[in-house]
């Protein structure tokens, strides 16, 4: 613990915040000049969706260390349950855009308990198996439901509420809050639970209660990116719920790594726009795609990041201690809490 | 020489009118048709250190997974602090004040050593889901007090200066040593170390001996011993039990055991005496 530059808690958190509030400036101001195509918006809208359910499900499956294959299940449900409360009118619009988001992502996390509670008793294959069939069965149950949920055709007319400031003020949340969630004793509970279970019991933590614990909080963000969705396409159809598209998330994560947040980001972003990239080579596109998947898990299994995980103020401190002390290396230093 | 009775209870004088912090009451275990542990019978007193030796299979490590509820005993009862374990999980044993190490290391390879020894401090920085996520006072009071904490209990063994380590990068001694101080940060009344110097050079298992001794006059609890290196189990241990295929067949201080005819025939074979 010798010389060694020490960004101070405060300055920490103000730095990222400017980041965040400037980051969502420029992207709103980008969207709205009307600078990119409607192509590229909607893309970059996608994109949203795409690193909540992602950063979600890396919570279960990164950290946790469990591999649920239902996650569009959840998905399902939290649009729904937006999509109902927004049409119904109950509140002004502001209001009732935020606590339609609660709604979905609370009605998802529900969802999220009801099914990991059974569920979580189960590892590996079983607990994939026993998480698709709920994906399933949410799916069918959604086309059969047809009075409240529109059935097969879908549910029409939500309000258009998801602009780019809306799903980006999201996905910064639910970084922040699962990045907050990893960096306490809970998540730390969560990862001992992905190292080792019997270890993590004789301490005296109890696992069941973490396990629903990160399904739950995985459900919700899950939920909120469903709702999002639905704001987005202004309808909803069962269809768009399926298995692929639980596949589709669970392939981001292990291409960004497996419990690295900036890798589900970064696996996001791209594998979300790469399909607009390649129209140039329309009837190959599916080739290239798999082709770089491929390319990647041979080349580097654990992800595109690995679990490495990112902090701006770790990277600025690493460098100015290098810089002030150049022979030192390796030196001891507390992670940021 | 006498023979001792496998069955009396061994508590070292100071100990003796004191609430034994852990009894076992004729404790078996079957396996389908296999008898791996039977009539199992111990007291400990609450500041002694204690062995339990026998040769491979005999049931040690099966009697450590008893203690701590991995296994739910066939007969018998297991007493902690006079409390019956009758209906406890492992995470309730834990709670009630008993902690263990295992033979092939069980450490949070992925998490350094800080973390590790933190997860053991769990229950007690007792706040909640939302100041977490919130980042409120309760969160930052608590782990301030944790961390410091962990320190303290990682200086122990010297190996604060690893806090920041990867605890899978650790040499092999010390993890074992990180899996100590991870047990110790739960508070236990009662610590199980299982072959704690597996694989350490006669210095490092001297030193390891001093540290236990160390660690039962700081924290005062009692500590039951797995171990294979009869230097250790006869330079500390107070009480010795010795198991063969699952029964205690001879019980003592170390020098009872040394010269126990029972004891010797379990290790070297019959006529073992003579050898």
């Amino acid at each position: 613990m010798k010389a060694r530059f020490q960004i101070s808690m405060p300055v920490r958190y103000c730095v990222n915040l400017i980041l965040m509030i400037a980051f969502l400036t420029a992207g709103s101001f980008l969207t709205q000049s009307g600078l990119l195509g409607r192509a590229q918006n909607s893309i970059i809208i996608q994109v949203g969706f795409y690193i909540i359910l992602a950063v979600s499900l890396n919570l279960v499956t990164g950290y946790l260390g469990q591999l649920p294959l239902g996650h569009a299940g959840f998905m399902a449900v939290g649009a729904y349950a937006g999509a109902i409360f927004w049409k119904s009118g109950l509140l002004p619009e502001t209001p009732s855009l935020i606590v339609g988001l609660f709604v979905a992502g609370l009605v998802a996390a529900a969802f999220g308990i009801l099914i990991g509670i059974p569920a979580l008793r189960l590892k590996g294959d079983y607990l994939a198996i026993i998480t698709l069939g709920f994906g399933e069965i949410i799916r069918v149950a959604i086309i059969n439901l047809s009075d409240i949920t529109g059935g097969t055709p879908g549910l029409k007319g939500i309000p258009k509420y998801s602009s780019f400031l809306v799903v980006y003020i999201c996905v910064l949340i639910a970084c922040v809050a699962i990045h907050m969630l990893m960096k306490s004793r809970h998540g730390r509970a969560i990862l001992a639970i992905r190292e080792n279970e019997i270890a993590v019991e004789s301490c005296g933590v109890n696992t069941t209660y973490y396990k629903v614990m990160a399904f739950a909080v995985s459900a919700f963000f899950a939920g909120v990116a469903g709702a999002l969705y639905g704001g987005n396409q202004g309808i909803l159809a069962p269809a768009s719920f399926d298995f692929m598209t639980s596949i589709n998330i669970l392939v981001i994560v292990v291409l960004g790594g497996m419990g690295s947040m900036i890798g589900s980001v970064i696996a996001a972003a791209i594998l979300t726009s790469l399909p607009l990239a390649l129209q140039a080579f329309n009837e190959y596109r599916l080739i290239i795609y798999a082709l770089l998947l491929i390319i990647v898990m041979v080349f580097k299994p654990s992800g595109l990041m690995g679990t490495y995980d990112f902090s701006l103020s770790r990277l600025i401190e690493k460098a100015v201690t290098r810089l002030k002390v150049p022979k030192e290396e390796g030196g001891v230093y507390h992670d940021d809490p | 020489m006498t023979t001792h009775n496998p069955q009396a209870p061994m508590v070292p004088p100071r100990d003796r009118d004191k609430t034994p912090v852990l009894e076992c009451k004729n404790l078996g275990i079957d396996f389908g048709g296999l008898t791996a542990v039977d009539a199992f019978n111990i007291t400990i007193g609450p500041t002694e250190i204690c062995g339990l030796i026998g040769p491979n299979g005999a049931g040690k490590t099966t009697i450590f997974n008893l203690l701590t509820k991995v296994y739910q005993p066939t007969r018998g009862a297991v007493y902690l602090n006079g409390r019956d374990t009758k209906n406890m999980n492992t995470i309730a044993a834990n709670k009630a004040g008993i902690a263990r190490t295992f033979q092939n290391i069980r450490l949070f390879k992925e998490l350094t050593v800080m973390e590790n020894v933190l997860v053991g401090l769990h229950n007690e920085m007792g706040y909640r889901f939302f100041p977490a996520v919130f980042r409120l006072p309760s969160y930052w009071r608590s782990e301030r007090i944790g961390k410091a904490r962990a320190l303290e209990l990682l200086s122990i063994f010297d190996m604060q200066d690893m806090a920041s380590y990867k605890a899978g990068a650790l040499p092999y001694g010390s993890q074992r040593r990180l899996e100590i101080v991870r047990a110790l940060a739960t508070n236990p009344s009662i610590l199980l170390l299982d072959e704690p110097a597996a694989g350490m050079n006669p210095s490092e298992t001297g030193e390891l001996m001093e540290n236990i001794r160390k660690i039962r006059d700081t924290f005062q609890i009692a500590i039951l011993l797995i171990e294979h290196d009869m230097q250790l189990v006869m330079g500390i241990c107070e009480g010795i039990a010795v198991l063969n295929y699952g029964r205690v067949i001879a019980k003592g201080t170390p020098e009872e055991i040394k010269s126990d005819p029972q004891v010797i025939e379990a290790y070297l074979g019959k006529g073992g005496q003579d050898a």
